[in-house]
């Protein structure tokens, strides 16, 4: 197995503002969202990050997105440094969360066009993959409606393919179903395993068990910043359903606190 | 690559402008006609009440004629003509017609023998009455006042006497369009400002707040990039804003130096090429300069709402100090003046209009802006790199 993300004690703390300090109970100036963590990920497998609410998986992908730059440790993509090279990074990744928007202003094949032109695809790649993603996901039939007016199911389709306009090696997904209807969220995972197909690499975050269990080849469970487990699912059940296993581990890093 | 990320992102936001018809309209649109508006309503009334009576025969009365002065007044201009008489309230009263070309004059009894009052005692004092909106009477009054302080003398001049004297006799109405033209300059600035308010909050805190810059910064383009991208274009549309404020000005102009049946272009009272010219550049550099600041503030700010916010106190300090040539006698000598951003290009305007303009004030203010533009630009590419700036919760 040909290794493509290689993770390496990544941390990151932040410094709280007082209504963040409000929000999270806390009196700590400081809070440590990623702590010393590592892991790997190989090519044309879906990996997850499996955690609660506040566990870090968002700082983690923003991290190996290059949006955030670690405090310490560092992460390799296909070789490059997300620290010393983010530039390259990102032309290699594509990011997707429900945080980035698009703008209401412009239609699908504007922005296609303008992401394309960003990520140095050239025009005739860039038509070729638009007809085909467009008709992938039945946007071309509003390829020239404004974003504004499509419907919130049409918006994150778009937002899917506008993220892989550059037809990335590795596709770093934040909570992919995250506010997806049904169907939506369905398109979606059968993609992701489409692409798992071709021989893509996916990394994703997610608190539900459920499709940990159906997409992942391999996971790691992460719970106050820290991997508690990581290997190939099978592995980390250990003959109990992720769920169960989940609650176990949490418990012994919980346990000693409460 | 680098230059074309760039020029990627300035398309974008040229499409978003020219795409948004409302937009468009409240930022090149509106500006110009707005300015052309309220310039040739008000150049027209302003021009009826100064400039009449210009280049004329003017009446000067003197009272209490010394004989040392006799000579020295008599010879000031020809078309001034000297009257030996006593005059009383009542014709101080008719100079409030800026129709009437006169000048009083009025020396203390035995000005030739005046000593050197004792410590306490009053000091003489000689009084001018005119009317400053009556070109003229003013211009007269100007000589006369200047004349009179050479003079080596134990006498004061125009020194009132009572709360009440006043030597002006102009009316209150035709103070108020002095004062008018002189807001022409704030009102620039506001519509120069109101343009830049209309675009630089929703392209900068806009997109932070709506998450839409999130996903640029996830392309390979470099932060540079997008800041650069994002200030030219800004200052691209702000200046198209500028030029269409300018077209207002230049077609309002000449309405407010011409009358009716009068060429005062013939006197002397017209823009040159050179003034317009001068206008034009302190206009774009003006823009610049607040394309930068408004767009760091809006960088700052968490949404378009805390812009707006952020942006209004430093809207109103540039208000008052558009204000400031309502207080002042024409535009400031100091050159240090116009290393002050925005207070220089007000001050330059001020000056343009008076046809005071001078070309070394025009390029200090103009170098100056490029100088702090430059600097903007860096400060607002720390910022784009900056993640707490970006992605603070
Ligand atoms: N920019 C920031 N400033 C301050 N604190 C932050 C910031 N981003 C994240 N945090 C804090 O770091 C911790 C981890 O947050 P993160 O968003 O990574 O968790 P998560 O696993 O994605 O949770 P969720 O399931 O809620 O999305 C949280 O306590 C959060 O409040
Ligand atoms: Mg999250």
């Amino acid at each position: 197995m040909e290794e493509i993300l290689k993770v390496e004690g990544l941390s990151k703390t932040f410094t709280l503002s007082r209504k963040q300090q409000k929000i999270e109970h806390t009196a700590a100036r400081r809070k440590t969202a990623v702590d010393n963590l590592s892991f790997d990920a190989y090519r044309g497998e879906i990996f997850g990050l499996l955690g609660p609410n506040g566990a870090g998986k968002t700082t983690t992908l923003r991290m190996l997105a290059t949006l955030i730059r670690p405090d310490s440790g560092d992460a390799w993509l296909d070789g490059c440094s997300v620290v010393s090279d983010p530039e390259t990074v990102r032309g290699k990744i594509g990011f997707l969360t429900s945080e980035l928007k698009l703008e209401d202003f412009f239609t699908p094949n504007y922005l296609f066009d303008f992401f394309s032109r960003l990520h140095g695809v050239d025009e005739a790649t860039c038509a070729q993959r638009k007809a085909a993603m467009f008709s992938r996901f039945g946007i071309d039939r509003f390829a020239e409606v404004k974003v504004a007016n499509l419907s919130t199911g049409m918006k994150q389709k778009l937002s899917l393919v506008i993220s892989l306009v550059h037809d990335p090696e590795v596709i770093i997904f934040d909570e992919p179903t995250n506010g997806l209807d049904v169907l939506t969220a369905r398109t979606v995972t059968d993609y992701l395993q489409e692409l798992r197909a071709e021989g893509k690499t996916i990394i994703l975050s997610t608190h539900i068990f459920s499709l940990v269990e159906r997409l992942c080849d391999r996971v790691g469970v992460i719970i106050d910043g820290r991997m508690i487990a990581c290997g190939p699912l099978a592995e980390v059940c250990d003959g109990l359903s992720i769920e169960d296993r989940f609650f176990e581990m949490y418990k012994e890093v919980k346990g000693g606190e409460e | 690559m680098k230059k074309n990320n760039t020029w990627t992102i300035i398309s974008k936001e040229f499409a978003r402008f020219f795409g948004d018809r409302q937009l468009f309209f409240t930022t090149v649109i509106m500006p110009g006609l707005l300015i052309y508006v309220i310039y040739s309503l008000m150049g027209n009334g302003i021009q009826k009440m100064i400039t009449e009576g210009q280049d004329e025969t003017v009446c000067l009365t003197v009272q209490n004629m010394p004989q040392s002065m006799a000579p020295v007044l008599n010879a000031i201009d020809s078309s001034l003509v000297v009257v030996e008489q006593p005059f009383t309230d009542d014709d101080i009263a008719q100079l409030e017609d800026k129709e009437i070309n006169a000048v009083l004059l009025r020396f203390p009894e035995g000005f030739d023998q005046l000593a050197i009052p004792e410590p306490g005692q009053p000091v003489p004092n000689v009084e001018i009455y005119y009317n400053s909106t009556n070109n003229a009477s003013s211009r007269v009054y100007h000589t006369l006042s200047t004349m009179l302080g050479n003079y080596n003398r134990p006498f004061t001049v125009n020194m009132p006497q009572s709360e009440e004297q006043r030597f002006d006799q102009a009316s209150e109405e035709s103070i108020g369009a002095m004062i008018w033209s002189k807001m022409l300059p704030m009102l620039i600035i506001m519509m120069l400002f109101s343009g830049v308010m209309a675009i630089a909050p929703s392209s900068i805190a806009g997109e932070k707040e709506r998450g839409t810059i999130a996903t640029l910064l996830v392309t390979p383009m470099r932060r540079n990039e997008l800041a650069l991208g994002k200030i030219i274009s800004l200052s691209g549309i702000a200046l198209l804003s500028g030029i269409s404020s300018f077209i207002g000005i230049a077609l309002s102009l000449p309405k407010m130096v011409s009358g009716e049946g009068v060429d005062y272009a013939d006197l002397g009272f017209h823009y040159t090429t050179a003034d317009y010219f001068a206008l034009l550049l302190v206009i774009f550099a003006s823009v610049l300069i607040m394309a930068s600041a408004v767009s760091i503030l809006s960088a700052l700010a968490k949404d378009v709402k805390n812009a707006g916010t952020m942006v209004t106190p430093f809207m109103l300090v540039v208000m008052l100090a558009g204000l400031l040539p309502m207080f002042q006698n024409g535009a400031a000598e100091s050159l240090l003046v116009y290393f002050i951003p925005f207070y220089n290009s007000i001050e330059v305007m001020v000056a343009v209009f008076a046809h005071e303009m001078q070309w070394m004030p025009v390029i200090v203010t103009v170098a100056s802006n490029a100088v702090y533009t430059g600097i903007a630009v860096w400060v607002l590419t720390r910022m784009f790199n900056s993640e707490k700036v970006m992605f603070s919760r």
